[in-house]
């Protein structure tokens, strides 16, 4: 059995819907394949939430400015679905001199990308947020910041899309891409279907890699074990997403009253990559590092915790192009655990890449082929 | 299992029922789940994040089976060929201090 599309995007997560919402809105026919089950099961369901642009790196930071600036706010007006998307600013807090010097470098690189961030001290840092333990002595503060509904947003893009007349496909998993005289001309599914398309993007995530092995490319990423929890819902205390130096926790309360929490551990390479799993050590670990910024939180009760995996580039920024080696390929994955916020951006590149447009912006420093070996 | 997500399901037929709250945590109604099932959420996974039936307090202990039922009959499935949504840890709501605290008790 073979089915022809223009677009054939290989990922339905909050990127890959994106590319097919932006591809359908100027009547390409797209069809989406998606591996899982559901929906945006894999890291567009299992983030922050935060639509940041403080703490970028150089070259991720004009996708996140120009999409706090053209496409978060009207988003859920655009979707027809509420997204949650709150710019509440945010605020990265530190304890130490260490961490001060770590925030102001932050500060430093955002300020010369053209942000408006700067380093406050604790006495206007406890304004913009009253709960602050005493122990913090200073933070950056950014007030286009903030963050939306990862859920809502993935599962928005993906209603608009098929509203459009996307055709999505679940529960296939694609084994391998196939080469027909040098060019990139359909995909085979492990039950056999074969989608050929014009050009396929390939934005699934981790599981990216793989499927690129098939035609030869090799991506330098790892998977990331990160790990979640939600509390129950409390009365409105802050907007803000919040974040600190040492990354031992961020998170921001939701629309609904739950605050949503990540954090870092220091074990997160050591998980072996399959299903997701929650460690012993993550729930504890995330709650320790709350308490110690936020220690009026100690009594909430946590109602759920979950995990995902991150596909952590080599540098960690991701890889959006056509490789040269692959005409009829276009790549969007290694979003590095920050892919979230910049998605409708990313969406929109990787719509204006599958099909020959002019980019919004430059994408030339994600390119595939920027990775060089040591020696 | 491999599922085109492009059907189309007609008209909208109103129940008297639509009101219902099934998600009492939330406050979910039967409406709005066979509404979130025409445009598109297939499961009962997808049912949750976009309506938040089975997040609040009680985790779905007492609408799991109700809301699996209504998104079967939508979809026009016997209701046990839907899988389960994902339990999650903890099993009660526990407090973060208990979380955080590793030194026993």
């Amino acid at each position: 059995m073979s089915e022809t599309s223009d677009v054939l995007i290989i990922g339905a997560g909050a990127i890959g819907s994106a590319a097919a919402y932006y591809l359908a809105k100027r009547k390409i026919s797209v069809t989406v394949l998606e591996k899982s089950e559901y929906i945006g099961n894999g890291g567009s369901s299992r983030n922050g939430g935060g639509v940041r642009q403080s703490g970028r790196h150089s070259a991720e930071l004009p996708l996140a400015m120009y999409g706090v600036k053209n496409l978060w706010p009207n988003l859920s007006q655009e979707l027809g679905l509420e997204v949650e998307y709150c710019q509440g600013g945010n605020l990265r807090l530190g304890k130490t001199e260490a961490h001060l010097k770590i925030l102001q470098g932050l500060t430093a690189n955002c300020v010369a990308g053209g942000l408006d961030m700067r380093m406050i001290d604790y006495r206007e840092a406890k304004e913009i947020c009253p709960y602050l333990s005493e122990e913090v002595i200073g933070a950056s503060w950014c007030p286009t910041d903030g963050h939306a509904n990862p859920l809502l947003t993935t599962l928005a893009f993906y209603r608009a899309a098929r509203k459009l007349g996307a055709r999505y496909v679940s529960g296939a998993e694609v084994d391998k891409l196939v080469k027909n005289k040098g060019r990139v001309t359909k995909a085979i599914t492990a039950d056999g279907t074969e989608y050929e398309f014009g050009q396929a993007i390939v934005v699934a995530g981790y599981d990216s890699g793989k499927i690129l092995a098939t035609v030869g490319l090799e991506v330098p990423m790892m998977p990331l074990l990160m790990e979640i929890l939600v509390t129950e819902d409390a009365p409105r205390m802050f907007t803000q997403m919040l974040g600190t130096a040492m990354a031992d926790f961020y998170g921001h309360q939701s629309t609904h009253g739950s605050f949503v929490f990540g954090g870092t551990h220091g074990f997160e390479p050591y998980a072996e990559y399959g299903e997701t799993k929650l460690t012993s050590v993550g729930a504890s670990s995330t709650c320790r590092g709350i308490i110690g910024y936020f220690p009026v939180l100690s009594d909430l009760k946590i109602v759920r915790t979950w995990s995902g995996w991150i596909d952590d580039c080599a540098d960690h920024i991701p890889v959006m192009g056509n490789p040269k080696e692959t005409p009829g390929l276009t790549i969007g994955c290694a979003f590095s655990g920050h892919g979230f916020g910049i998605s409708p951006v990313a969406g929109l590149l990787l719509a204006q890449l599958a099909t020959g447009q002019e980019t919004a912006l430059d994408v030339s420093r994600f390119s595939y082929d920027r990775f060089r070996a040591k020696v | 299992m491999t599922l085109e997500r492009n059907r189309d399901f007609g008209d909208y037929v109103p129940a008297p029922d639509d009101d219902l709250v099934i998600c009492r945590c939330e406050e979910v109604t039967k409406g709005e789940i066979r509404q979130a099932v025409r445009d598109g959420m297939f499961n009962v996974h997808e049912v949750r994040r976009l309506l938040r039936c089975g997040m609040g307090l009680c985790q779905g202990r007492t609408c799991a089976k109700l809301v699996k039922a209504i998104i079967a009959r939508e979809l026009n499935l016997p209701a046990p060929s839907l899988l389960d949504a994902t339990a999650r840890a903890p099993m009660r709501p526990v407090e973060m201090k208990v979380f955080a605290n590793e030194k026993g008790l």
